[in-house]
């Protein structure tokens, strides 16, 4: 604990962070650039994610951190005892009781509540950049509100697939003005974007971006009027707890075309099966 | 045609350094009429459209646009946001290659809706609908409607770029060498097509060119640039037929007869 500042980054970097993090709750959606710094971990891993965590992390937190909603994942497991080890802080696997939440890929299916903070991963956090290379010219777009080129996106995948077939990283429109990339989330999990008690972080390490969502803001999916947003999710219950509202992993069991769909929310899962839920596939 | 232009540029001026783009160019452009600009490589008419079109901040003069809501206005004083408005609603702009204007990792099909959306429109019906339309007026075939424009011919490239300009009914277009690059009887299609989209629409358009022919067919009215200056601008059977100016003499003097 002595060899490290508290929660690994020195006291200057974090105000650094915490300054970008107040002007991205005062503007959600945009995208405040920041000096991220090298952090011990290779970019693609959360760093992004662990630099916003770290500024706003205190001694009393209870820290939770899920990858693709499962706290056991090397991802999870490797953040988690990074800031056991840099900060002391307590851990903990249950989403109600904790208060900063690193996420990557997901939002737990147990609603957030007021005082909670949920810090996401992002790795492009720019939602024009696959239509328009240009920074420059993206930040223009931005400023001046020309968000036609998103729509010629969802256009894209309706001429091609019948459908917007853009299942994750959904664009998403706050408090009618910025469009903003929500990270690499499934589009199951937009809706619960909207209107959200807890604070929501995005922490962009390589690119050097973070933006933010204050509590109840209000988001909306990119449509068609004709080709609403829906929010999919596999069609079946959770194989282990039967729950048919969460959002499901497809898991193939053997090599004879077996599977079994289980929520990728591990927290919520055990949770149920402790309640007693069961599902078919449970032992 | 009415009293008021819908586009008068005056006085315009570009220097590259010491250098001098286009100097003291003044002319009117009426509702309905396309105005030919000529010249060789280098005689300063690409620099002048893309002074007039708001891609280049001239040193000098003022391009005054009658806008449909607010009267005649100068483009050169007004806001960014307002100069892309009027960009994407009453102008359009045709390059002479036409993978400059298009994007070419988007089906046909969002290539023409692109300006729709980005006015607003939300009905992907509707916008297919008029992408398929649009197709169809510029001899596109609709079973190429979800085609990229990679998979597409130098001159159906151009023939979409066309089509992606004009879907929202812009009032000026302005086109640089729309047929450079473009073989004799691809051209020949392509300009009776702009010629009846012109007419069809009421479009006024300025149109760039170093081809005599082009002007010919399209212009009712032409300028004549050579070193940044016009020296010599009327109507075009006029100037074609009996050019005053010796530059002009040895322009229209220089067309191979076949």
């Amino acid at each position: 604990m002595t060899d490290y500042n508290f929660a690994y980054l020195d006291e200057q970097t974090k105000r650094m962070i915490r300054r970008a993090i107040l002007k991205g709750l005062a503007v959600p959606g945009y995208q405040v650039p920041f000096a991220s710094r090298e952090m011990p971990m290779p970019y693609g891993w959360g760093t992004g994610g662990v630099q916003v965590s770290a500024a706003v992390m205190t001694t009393d937190d209870q820290f939770k951190v899920i990858d693709q909603g499962a706290d056991d994942t090397t991802n999870a497991v490797s953040i988690r005892s990074f800031f056991e080890r840099t900060a002391g802080v307590a851990t903990t696997t249950q989403t109600a009781e904790a208060t900063v939440i690193q996420t990557r890929h997901r939002i737990p299916e147990r609603d957030l509540t007021e005082g909670q903070i949920l810090v996401y991963q992002v790795p492009i956090p720019e939602p024009l950049r696959f239509l328009e290379p240009r920074e420059s010219e993206t930040r223009k777009m931005h400023s001046l509100e020309e968000y036609g080129l998103m729509h010629v996106k969802l256009y894209e995948d309706i001429s091609r697939h019948g459908h917007i077939a853009t299942s994750y990283a959904y664009p998403v429109k706050v408090e009618g003005r910025y469009v903003m990339d929500p990270s690499p989330i499934p589009k199951f999990d937009n809706p619960k974007l909207s209107d959200c008690p807890a604070i929501q972080l995005f922490g962009a390490g390589r690119e050097q971006r973070i933006y933010a969502l204050p509590p109840y803001t209000q988001v909306v999916s990119l449509d068609f009027e004709d080709h609403p947003f829906v929010a999919s999710k596999a069609d079946h219950p959770c194989g282990l707890c039967g729950a048919e509202d969460s959002y499901l992993d497809e898991v193939i069991i053997d090599d004879a075309g077996g599977r079994m769909f289980v929520c990728s929310d591990t927290d919520y899962c055990t949770a149920r099966q402790a309640d007693g839920f069961k599902g078919k596939d449970a032992a | 045609m009415t009293d008021t232009a819908l586009l008068s540029v005056r006085g315009v001026t570009k220097r590259y350094g010491a250098h001098i783009g286009c100097a003291d160019v003044s002319f009117d452009l009426y509702p309905g009429e396309v105005m030919g600009i000529v010249g060789e490589s280098g005689s300063g008419k690409s620099t002048l459209l893309n002074c007039m079109a708001g891609h280049l901040e001239p040193d000098a003069g003022a391009v005054v646009f009658d806008t449909a809501v607010d009267g005649p206005r100068d483009t050169l004083l007004m806001s960014e946001p307002e100069r892309r408005m009027l960009s994407r609603t009453d102008w359009a702009f045709v390059h002479q290659h036409a993978r400059d204007g298009l994007r070419m990792g988007v089906s046909a099909g969002g290539n023409v809706g692109e300006r729709l959306m980005a006015v607003g429109a939300r009905h992907y019906g509707d916008i297919r609908g008029s992408a398929i339309d649009w197709l169809g007026r510029v001899e596109i075939n609709e079973a190429r409607v979800d085609d990229r424009p990679t998979t597409f011919s130098g001159g159906m490239q151009q023939r979409l770029q066309i089509a992606r300009n004009l879907v929202t009914g812009p009032r000026l277009v302005f086109m640089d060498e729309p047929t450079g690059g473009l073989d004799v009887s691809v051209q020949a299609r392509l300009l009776d097509m702009i010629r009846s989209l012109v007419r069809d629409m009421g479009l006024s358009a300025i149109i760039v060119t170093h081809d005599l022919a082009v002007v010919r067919l399209l212009a009712d009215r032409l300028m004549v640039m050579k070193s940044g200056h016009v020296v010599e601008a009327g109507l075009t059977d006029q100037v074609l037929d009996d050019p005053k100016h010796a530059y002009t003499q040895l322009l229209v003097s220089s067309i191979l007869q076949v």
